[in-house]
Order: structure tokens, then C-alpha cells, then sequence
């Protein structure tokens, strides 16, 4: 980066006042905020150029995290890659463990059960809501609440143990396969999910109380870090960022995926596209998710947890494959050759989180996908910082890092 | 229906463009010097207003055309999708026009696709690179970039004089399932692709 200041130029008026001008010259200070700092979540960097305390220039840098998982991708079979999507967002990898899943049933043009479906439905908005309450909690402690983050990190703990007894893991779940999920939900698990709602929602009703109508947060959030609604487009932005701009689009309904189309819920939306606005998105987005969680596990479907047609694509369970011949040989192929693809292109984008996590595949049929993109919501979430940083004060950053809710696990990939 | 109206539509201002084969949303072949047009018209003329995804494919080291570039655009009206490609004529230094006039999300994903690929966005603003550090010498998602990596100096050259220290390639390239895409018994079986060193034996020179 230039370390070149802009310096400013009086207007021609007389010795004396140009005089004083040379003197209160200020020149432009170069800042290196990160990669490891408390309100840039993960291993951001950020490059600020400060007149004073006013943000002049706002440069991130990226790749602290960078992993490669596209070129780790296009050397393994399409189920070993599903661990690796854990670390995509790794505050919600259940919901990328589905993402992915889905993305390659459409290459496959594989139809899963209702079951599974509506299973990856219940472990998606848990993954949103344990989410949110991740970004929520820094949110508010970047800005100097501390409360909210014991509360939400709490409830997030509950949401945690309830995932170690679905998936044997609690943070990298790898929880889908293609074709099916690894294992069935554990008897009285939904029950558990349940009571986990019933005593949510009176929580988040406390959360609300402590912030929505609360002087300071205000003060810190409101009318900071605007984004118009053209630029929220412009700029690629998706999720909760894109709709507290007012920008309606929820991929979840209006491109369904997954059986979204049975549940009733309702999009919030923001006016302002402030840092408050985005915040309040959030709050409701948990309500709307908790919403999704109750309908889907009214209405459970019964039957197989995965596709069993699929004898090409989906290892079957394991007591089967030591029990009975047929399956042996189907999980032996699947392990040594991966999954049965066609050639093909499949794009899809599913409503995560922290926005559409995008998978591009390119396959040229075999086990192998040829080109996997992975289009990660926070990256481009995070563009839009070397515009909506600029004019605000530096305090200003770390609520608007805060309210765009980012994770550097899928922005580098 | 609807991808055959677009592309008639769009074939008045391009008449060049090819449908392209894809699995699911409507997909065309368009020639390098006429990609700005078509996606500006699909964006001004046909609701597609947001740019969701660029990126490029390397179709193999002796593939011509090598690198092929790819749009994805969404509309927010019809909630649908369309895949733009375009084939670079130059297989050695690639090259594509710059979409940043149209969307400002193209900034960064041209810039991903630059570092990864080395692909030269002409008339980009600030084309530098985004996830490998400046002076990386290689562009990793290229097929001929091996899965260990390469060996390479660190960037700050007084650190590295200080500390001797090199990014050495990772210990075995990609654990036990690497798929071969040259012969081997059969075409689709993953198998390690370098198993002459690994955390046990020491690299040979």
C-alpha cells in the first residue's frame, strides 16, 4: 500500500492565513488493524488510512486463512471433501454440510428423502441460530456490552450439546453425505430441540431487552455503516446483510431447496441498511428460525434417511455393509472410486447464515469433481468495507466488522 | 422456454453466442470481446442485476483454449440464474475484460481469479492479489500447480535472511486419496499422487 498523504492546499489568501494553514497541516496516518485484533473476528487485516480519527482509506487484506480448499477439492472424492466444508463457516458448518450436499445431489440429479431433507432443514436453522448468537455476542462486546455475550454464548453451549448427540462432534460435524446424512436422529432428540426452543425464545426476549431500546447501543450502531440498497447489490452482498439494506430476497424462499417451501415463516427486512438495522435482521431471523424448527419437526415425514436408490452415490450404514455382501461391494466402490457423477455444470447457492455459500462444480463424470468454486458469502460480504468504512470514525469499525457478521474460514477458503 | 427467449434476445446484440451445456440453469458461450456487452445487456435489459459468482476453469495444461472464464448473475426479480463463459484466446498470459464497470462485487472475485489463475483482467482498478501474498510467484488453481505447492522464499526477504527459513511444500501431497489423472489401471481411482517422501522418509534431492 502507498504510503502517499494527500496534502491539502490552502487557497490563496494572503501570507498570514497560508501561513497558518502550513501549520495545522495534518498529515494522514497510516494504521495496520489486525490480522490478529479483537473486533476483526479470525484473521482479517485491515489497512487504514486516519485523518485524525476519521477513516480516509480502508484496505483489507485477505488470505491469512487461505487453505486451498479448491484445488484440495478437485483431488479427492466428493464425500471426503464434506469435512473440509466444516471449515467453510465454521460457526455453522452443519448448514454447509448440507449446502454442499444438495449442490452435489443436483449434479447427480439425485432426489433425497423427505426425511433427510427435513432433517438437514432442523440442523440448518439450529446452525442460524447458533450462529447468529455467535455474531451477535462479539457484536455487542466489540461495542462494549458484555451481558449479551454470556447469554448468547450460554445458549449457544445448549445448541452444541444437542449437536454432539446428533452428530458425535461438536463444532466440525460432517453431517451430510451425498445422497442421505451419516446417521438417523437420535430417539427423543427432537424433544430435546423442542425444550431447547421453548426456553430460547423468553431468552432472546432479554437479549432484545437489553439492546433494542438501549441509549448507547443506539447511539453506536444507528445511522453507522449505511449501505443503499444498490450498493448491497452492487457489491454482492447477500444474507442478513443484503435484506437489513431492504433488499428482499431469501434464497430459502424464493428459490426453495431442501422441501423449504412446506414451512411458513416470514423474511425480516431493514430499512436503513445501518448497522442497528442489520442487527435487528439477526434478532428476528433466530425467531423466524425457531419458527422453521417447530413446523418441520411437527411434521417429521418417516423413512429412510437417505436416498437408497442411490447404490452408486450413498455408502449405505455400517451395520449393513458388515452384515450383508451387497453392501460391502457398494461401499468399497464408493470408498476406492467416490460417487458415480455424471459430466456436467451445476451452480447453487444456499441461504447460510452469513449469506448464499455458492458451489460451482464442473464435473467430467467419475468420483473427481474437475472444478469445485466455492463462493463464500463473506467474502463478498466483506468488500463493501473499502466503501462503507470510509468518513466514520476508526470506533466505528469494529461495529460495522460486528454487524456484517463475517468468518474468515469461507472468505479465504 | 425462457433460455431460449434470452437467447434470442440476447443474439440481437451478439450473434455469436452458443448455448453452453449445463446441468441446470441456462448457460451460453460467448466470444471474449463481446462478454461486456452481453452481461451488461442481461443486467440492463433483462433483470439480472447482481454478479454472484466469478470465477474461470483451467481445461488442462495442453487444452486449447486452456482457461475458460465464468459468470454466474442472478435476478432478484425471477430468482433465477445464468452462466456467462468465455473462452481466453491466449493460453499462455490469459486475458479478459474487466466486468468492474457493471458490478462492484467484480472487484474482488477478479482479483481472486487473477491470483489463482493468472488471468489478466484488462481495465481493472486495482489488480493485485488477494489471498497469496503479493509476491507469490505461481497462480495455485493452474493444473500443472502441484497439490504440495512449491518451494518458495518467504516474501519478507530480511526475515528470510535472518531466519533461513523457506514455505516448503505440505509432507505428502493430498494423504491417501489423489486422483491420477493420467494412466493407471483404471481412469477414476484415487490414488496417492507422490509417495516418494513423506513425514516418515525424507524428501530426496
Amino acid at each position: 500500500m502507498s504510503t502517499e498523504t494527500t496534502e491539502y492546499t490552502a487557497p490563496d489568501s494572503g501570507g498570514k492565513a497560508a501561513a497558518a494553514e502550513q501549520e495545522f497541516e495534518t498529515e494522514h496516518l497510516e494504521v495496520s488493524m489486525g490480522p490478529s485484533h479483537p473486533s476483526t473476528h479470525g484473521v482479517l487485516r485491515l489497512n487504514l488510512e486516519l485523518d485524525g480519527e476519521i477513516v480516509k482509506k480502508c484496505d483489507p487484506v485477505l488470505g491469512y486463512l487461505h487453505r486451498g480448499d479448491e484445488k484440495i477439492a478437485e483431488n479427492m472424492t466428493y464425500n471426503q471433501f464434506v469435512p473440509y466444508t466444516d471449515r467453510l463457516d465454521y460457526l455453522a458448518p452443519l448448514a454447509n454440510n448440507a449446502a454442499y450436499a444438495i449442490a452435489v445431489e443436483k449434479l447427480a440429479n439425485l432426489e433425497v428423502p423427505e426425511r433427510c431433507q427435513a432433517i438437514r432443514v432442523v440442523t440448518s436453522e439450529l446452525a442460524r441460530i447458533s450462529a447468529h448468537l455467535l455474531g451477535l455476542g462479539a457484536y455487542t462486546m466489540d461495542v462494549g456490552a458484555l451481558t449479551v455475550f454470556m447469554i448468547t454464548f450460554t445458549e449457544r453451549e445448549k445448541l452444541y450439546t444437542l449437536f454432539e448427540e446428533l452428530t458425535g462432534a461438536r463444532f466440525t460435524t460432517s453431517y451430510s453425505r451425498i445422497g442421505g446424512v451419516t446417521r438417523d436422529m437420535p430417539d427423543g432428540w427432537t424433544d430435546r430441540v423442542l425444550k431447547f426452543c421453548d426456553e430460547f425464545l423468553p431468552l432472546l426476549d432479554d437479549v432484545e431487552s437489553l439492546l433494542t431500546r438501549n441509549r448507547i447501543w443506539f447511539d453506536r450502531t444507528a445511522d453507522i455503516g449505511v449501505i443503499s440498497k444498490e450498493d448491497a447489490i452492487s457489491y454482492g452482498l447477500t444474507g442478513p446483510n443484503l435484506r437489513g439494506s431492504g433488499v428482499d430476497l431469501d434464497l430459502r424462499r424464493d428459490a426453495p431447496y431442501s422441501g423449504y417451501e412446506q414451512y411458513d415463516f416470514e423474511v425480516p427486512l431493514g430499512e436503513n441498511g445501518d448497522c442497528y438495522d442489520r442487527y435487528a435482521v439477526r434478532m428476528e431471523e433466530m425467531r423466524q428460525s425457531v419458527r422453521i424448527v417447530r413446523q418441520a419437526i411437527a411434521k417429521m415425514p418417516g423413512g429412510p434417511f437417505y436416498a437408497e436408490d442411490a447404490k452408486r452415490i450413498f455408502s449405505p450404514p455400517k451395520d449393513k455393509i458388515l452384515t450383508s455382501m451387497e453392501e460391502l461391494i457398494q461401499n468399497f466402490m464408493i470408498t476406492t472410486e467416490g460417487p458415480d457423477m455424471p459430466a456436467g455444470e451445476v451452480y447453487f447457492e444456499a441461504e447460510n447464515p452469513k449469506g448464499a455459500l455458492g458451489f460451482y462444480i464442473v464435473s467430467k463424470g467419475g468420483g473427481v469433481p474437475y472444478r469445485m468454486k466455492i463462493r463464500g458469502p463473506s467474502f463478498n460480504n466483506l468488500s463493501i468495507l473499502e466503501k462503507v468504512c470510509i468518513g466514520g470514525m476508526i470506533s466505528d469499525i469494529s461495529a460495522i466488522l460486528g454487524s456484517l457478521d463475517f468468518v474468515m474460514g469461507e472468505c479465504d477458503r | 422456454m425462457i433460455a431460449q427467449d434470452l437467447k434470442s434476445a440476447l443474439q440481437e446484440s451478439c450473434p455469436d453466442l452458443e448455448d453452453r451445456t449445463s446441468l441446470d440453469w441456462p448457460a451460453f458461450n460467448c466470444p471474449m470481446d463481446r462478454l461486456v456487452g452481453v452481461v451488461q445487456a442481461l443486467r440492463d435489459n433483462h433483470g439480472f442485476d447482481a454478479l454472484m459468482d466469478a470465477t474461470a476453469i483451467d481445461n488442462g495444461v495442453d487444452a486449447s483454449p486452456r482457461f475458460t472464464v465464468v459468470y454466474h448473475l442472478f435476478s432478484l426479480q425471477s430468482h433465477s440464474y445464468i452462466r456467462i463463459a468465455a473462452d481466453c484466446s491466449d493460453d499462455e498470459s490469459p486475458v479478459a475484460p474487466t466486468l468492474t464497470g457493471l458490478f462492484k462485487s467484480a472487484n474482488w472475485m477478479e482479483r481472486e481469479t487473477f491470483d489463482l489463475f493468472g488471468i489478466h483482467y484488462e481495465g481493472h482498478p486495482d489488480l493485485r492479489r488477494i489471498l497469496m501474498w503479493d509476491d507469490y510467484p505461481h497462480h495455485p488453481l493452474r493444473k500443472d500447480f502441484p497439490l504440495a505447492g512449491f518451494e518458495n522464499e518467504l516474501s519478507d526477504p530480511e526475515i528470510a535472511a535472518n531466519t533461513g527459513v523457506k514455505v516448503i511444500p505440505a509432507p505428502m501431497a493430498g494423504g491417501p486419496f489423489v486422483a491420477q489423472h493420467s494412466d493407471f489401471e483404471s481412469k477414476r481411482e484415487p490414488v496417492a499422487k507422490d509417495e516418494s517422501w513423506n513425514e516418515q522418509n525424507e524428501k530426496p534431492d
